[in-house]
């Protein structure tokens, strides 16, 4: 077996004074998908945020490492540039600021060297049309005015461009409609290799139907309660997640 | 006779570029004060038409009875007898640079100012230095379409009753304390005119510098654009850091006749040690368009409000301003439009920026007569803070005694936001980086506008501002 190439390790997690994760442990190996799900409130934005480093959020114990090294320490864009990966649930609009520019900024970061416009253009030019997306779509303002299925296409487009070594996704498949959510499976399947990991938070099942996860994971009062294959997706659909919480409860009574 | 130059050997505050100074003595410097006499003085150094020195003394009884605004900035430190009002470095006004001194040449090759002309980037050039101008050229096949661009005060002189017609008519002596005191001690600025159905394609360019310490900088300028006239004027000003204020109160007026189209774009960048109030007002007659460009990135107190009188229907106003206000500023800027005449248009789009504990205001009127009918007007000012401790306020006015108008009006105030520094950050951009992108695309409506040189001119100052305000 492979290394772990990200490890969440009894992860502790607040915001402001409440308690949202509570040891958290996970370990993505290269080339594996895992999803996490869970129902409203279980923790999964805040598990996707303080991954990243969102100042909002605090991790009062535990442990992130991307390949063996501790990142909880560090800031969100020394992680980024480690080559650790968010896909937004909701991505801000940055007015005043072309996708193009941005975009060029944020692979020149990555890569800890500027790109040449010439390479720049064409990465570009093909991940927007393994996403068919118009090349005028850069030319707009971030996230400014785009609709859902545009801002989370846009999140697989940096996906595709940075190609980080793991991508937390974090309800990337909320919003969308079935074509917009295959073009976006897509681009996510592309992306993905042997050499790179894939964390899935998602509360619905629908986008594992066209991105296979090895693992899924069941997230209740922020901590994992279940993890199985692909099965355990398929048991959640039929059965909701009222079992599990019920079970949840009964562990937190008697223990 | 001139001096040679010698650089200052220290500069305070390192991000400010322009804080060198010449050592020169001044062929004239009249004594600190303020008086009829120092007025009267003026007058005489200028050998000027008795109807002018006339207006000059009325306009100082004007400044001398007006009390200090109590509205706006903190102009309470100002002492108007530790000012020199006039100083006048060189006794010519060249159209060579060749035959400008070199001490003065020097600086505006610092500025990068004659390379530009070579390069044919501008049709025409002036420069100010202290209270004269040092130096005025036009394109030739424009001077021979009877394009007419010159220092205020040769204008005066060599086309006396054009001046007298305008002057005043826009901005009238007692309009303010400010203004008045203007016209009480003006020196220097650009005439412009330009006749009928005359294009001027490319800018012209006025560089006003103030080298002199606690020195008073008064110039005057007046533009008309005769029917169908088109023409595009641009001012810079810069001047080096004294442990002392000074002082800069320009007066500006404009007048665009049926048909014309004039902008008129500044690019501020005076020392924080400037006091720079500013009175400048366009009056646009049928189908005329007047548009200003204001960028406030320098000076201790900046009071400027560039304003639109729309006087005849079909006439459109635009204001489009850009303040940047970093440690010890205070930028109050703004726009006035006053809708006159039915049938008339204005927008005025206002972007603010306050960092480092600077303080930067947005003040608006919007006015529109009761009679003026079927007029539009749209207002957008937006302010943003970079920290906690930085401070923006917008005051928009709107007067409006007629029904059938359409108005709209929207303002914001925000904070460079937690959610797009980190999502930026989320994709590897430094802090600064970050802050820095999310400003320019604050500031990018205005910038756009901007002929290129000028944009990116104007986005490296704020970073340099910014430089100072975030590391």
């Amino acid at each position: 077996m492979s290394p772990p190439l990200f490890e969440i390790d009894a992860l502790h997690v607040a915001v402001e004074d409440k308690q949202i994760v509570n040891g958290l442990t996970l370990t993505l190996r290269p080339g594996e998908v895992h999803a996490i799900m869970g129902p409203n409130g279980s923790g999964k934005s805040t598990l996707a945020n303080s991954l990243m480093g969102h100042p909002r959020y605090t991790i009062n114990g535990g442990d992130v490492r991307l390949d063996g090294e501790s990142v909880v320490e560090l800031a969100p864009d020394e992680r980024a540039r480690l080559g650790l990966f968010l896909a937004f649930q909701y991505p801000t609009d940055i007015p005043g600021v072309s996708m193009i520019n941005f975009l060029r900024r944020a692979m020149s970061a990555r890569r800890g060297e500027e790109i040449p416009v010439r390479e720049f253009r064409q990465v570009l030019n093909e991940v927007l049309g393994r996403l068919q997306m118009d090349e005028q779509f850069v030319r707009r303002y971030v996230n400014d005015g785009f609709s859902g299925g545009e801002k989370k296409r846009a999140e697989i487009l940096q996906l595709g461009l940075l190609e980080p070594k793991v991508a937390v996704m974090d309800e990337t498949d909320s919003g969308l409609d079935i074509d917009a959510l295959r073009i976006v499976s897509e681009g996510i399947n592309t992306f993905h290799s042997d050499d790179n990991a894939i964390l899935l938070i998602t509360h619905y099942q629908r986008i594992l139907r066209y991105v296979q996860p090895d693992h899924v994971h069941v997230l209740i009062d922020g901590r994992i309660v279940e993890s199985g294959d692909a099965s355990l997706a398929e048991r959640l659909e039929r059965d909701g997640y009222e079992p599990f919480m019920a079970r949840a409860k009964e562990e937190v009574l008697t223990s | 006779m001139t001096t040679p130059a010698s650089e200052a050997p220290v500069t305070p505050r390192s991000e400010y570029e322009f804080g060198f100074h010449d050592d020169v003595e001044a062929l004239v410097k009249l004594p600190k004060g303020l008086s009829r006499e120092v007025v009267n003085t003026i007058s005489d150094i200028k050998d000027e038409p008795e109807w002018m020195r006339k207006l000059r003394l009325k306009a100082l009884d004007h400044f001398n009875a007006r009390p200090m605004p109590e509205w706006g900035g903190e102009l309470g430190d100002i002492d108007f007898n530790d000012i020199h009002y006039y100083v006048r470095a060189t006794d010519r006004d060249e159209s060579d640079w060749e035959d400008v001194p070199d001490y003065i040449k020097d600086t505006y090759d610092k500025l990068g100012i004659p390379e530009a002309e070579k390069q044919g980037l501008l049709a025409g050039v002036g420069a100010q230095y202290d209270s004269e101008v040092v130096y005025h050229n036009i394109r030739e096949d424009l001077e021979e379409k009877g394009v007419l661009f010159l220092g205020t005060d040769q204008a005066l002189r060599e086309h006396p009753d054009l001046v007298k017609e305008y002057f005043t008519t826009v901005i009238p002596p007692n309009d303010n304390k400010f203004a008045a005191l203007n016209t009480a001690v003006w020196s220097g600025g650009s005439f412009i005119y330009v006749p009928p159905g005359v294009t001027v394609d490319i800018p012209l360019q006025a560089y006003f510098r103030i080298n002199s310490e606690d020195m008073g900088q008064f110039e005057r300028t007046l533009i008309i654009a005769d029917e169908g006239a088109e023409v595009h004027y641009v001012e810079g000003c810069t001047a080096p850091i004294y442990s002392s204020d000074s002082l800069h109160s320009a007066v500006v007026e404009i007048v665009c006749k049926p048909g014309s189209n004039v902008r008129y774009t500044t690019i501020q960048n005076w020392s924080n040690n400037v006091y720079n109030l500013v009175t400048k007002r366009a009056t646009a007659y049928q189908d005329a368009v007047m548009t200003w460009v204001d960028g406030n990135l320098g000076s201790k107190l900046t009071m400027k409000y560039p304003a639109v009188y729309l006087m005849e229907p079909g006439a459109h106003g635009e204001v489009l301003s850009i303040a940047s206000a970093g440690q010890g500023q205070h930028q109050d800027a703004g726009a006035k439009i006053v809708h006159a005449a039915p049938n008339t248009t204005s927008v005025i789009t206002s972007k603010s920026l306050s960092m480092d504990g600077g303080r930067s205001t947005y003040r608006g009127l919007l006015k529109v007569y009761d009679g003026a009918d079927g007029c539009r007007s749209n207002v957008r000012c937006d302010a943003l803070m970079l920290d906690e401790h930085s401070r923006s306020d917008t005051y928009p006015v709107m007067e409006i005694d007629e029904k059938k108008v359409d108005i709209g009006h929207e303002a914001t105030v925000s904070k460079v936001g937690d959610e797009q520094l980190f999502y930026l950050m989320a994709r590897g951009l430094s802090e600064a980086e970050a802050t820095k992108m999310i400003v320019n695309g604050f500031v990018e409506p205005i910038i756009k506008s901007l002929p290129l040189e000028y944009a990116v001119e104007m986005n490296r100052l704020i970073e340099l501002q910014m430089e100072g305000a975030i590391g």
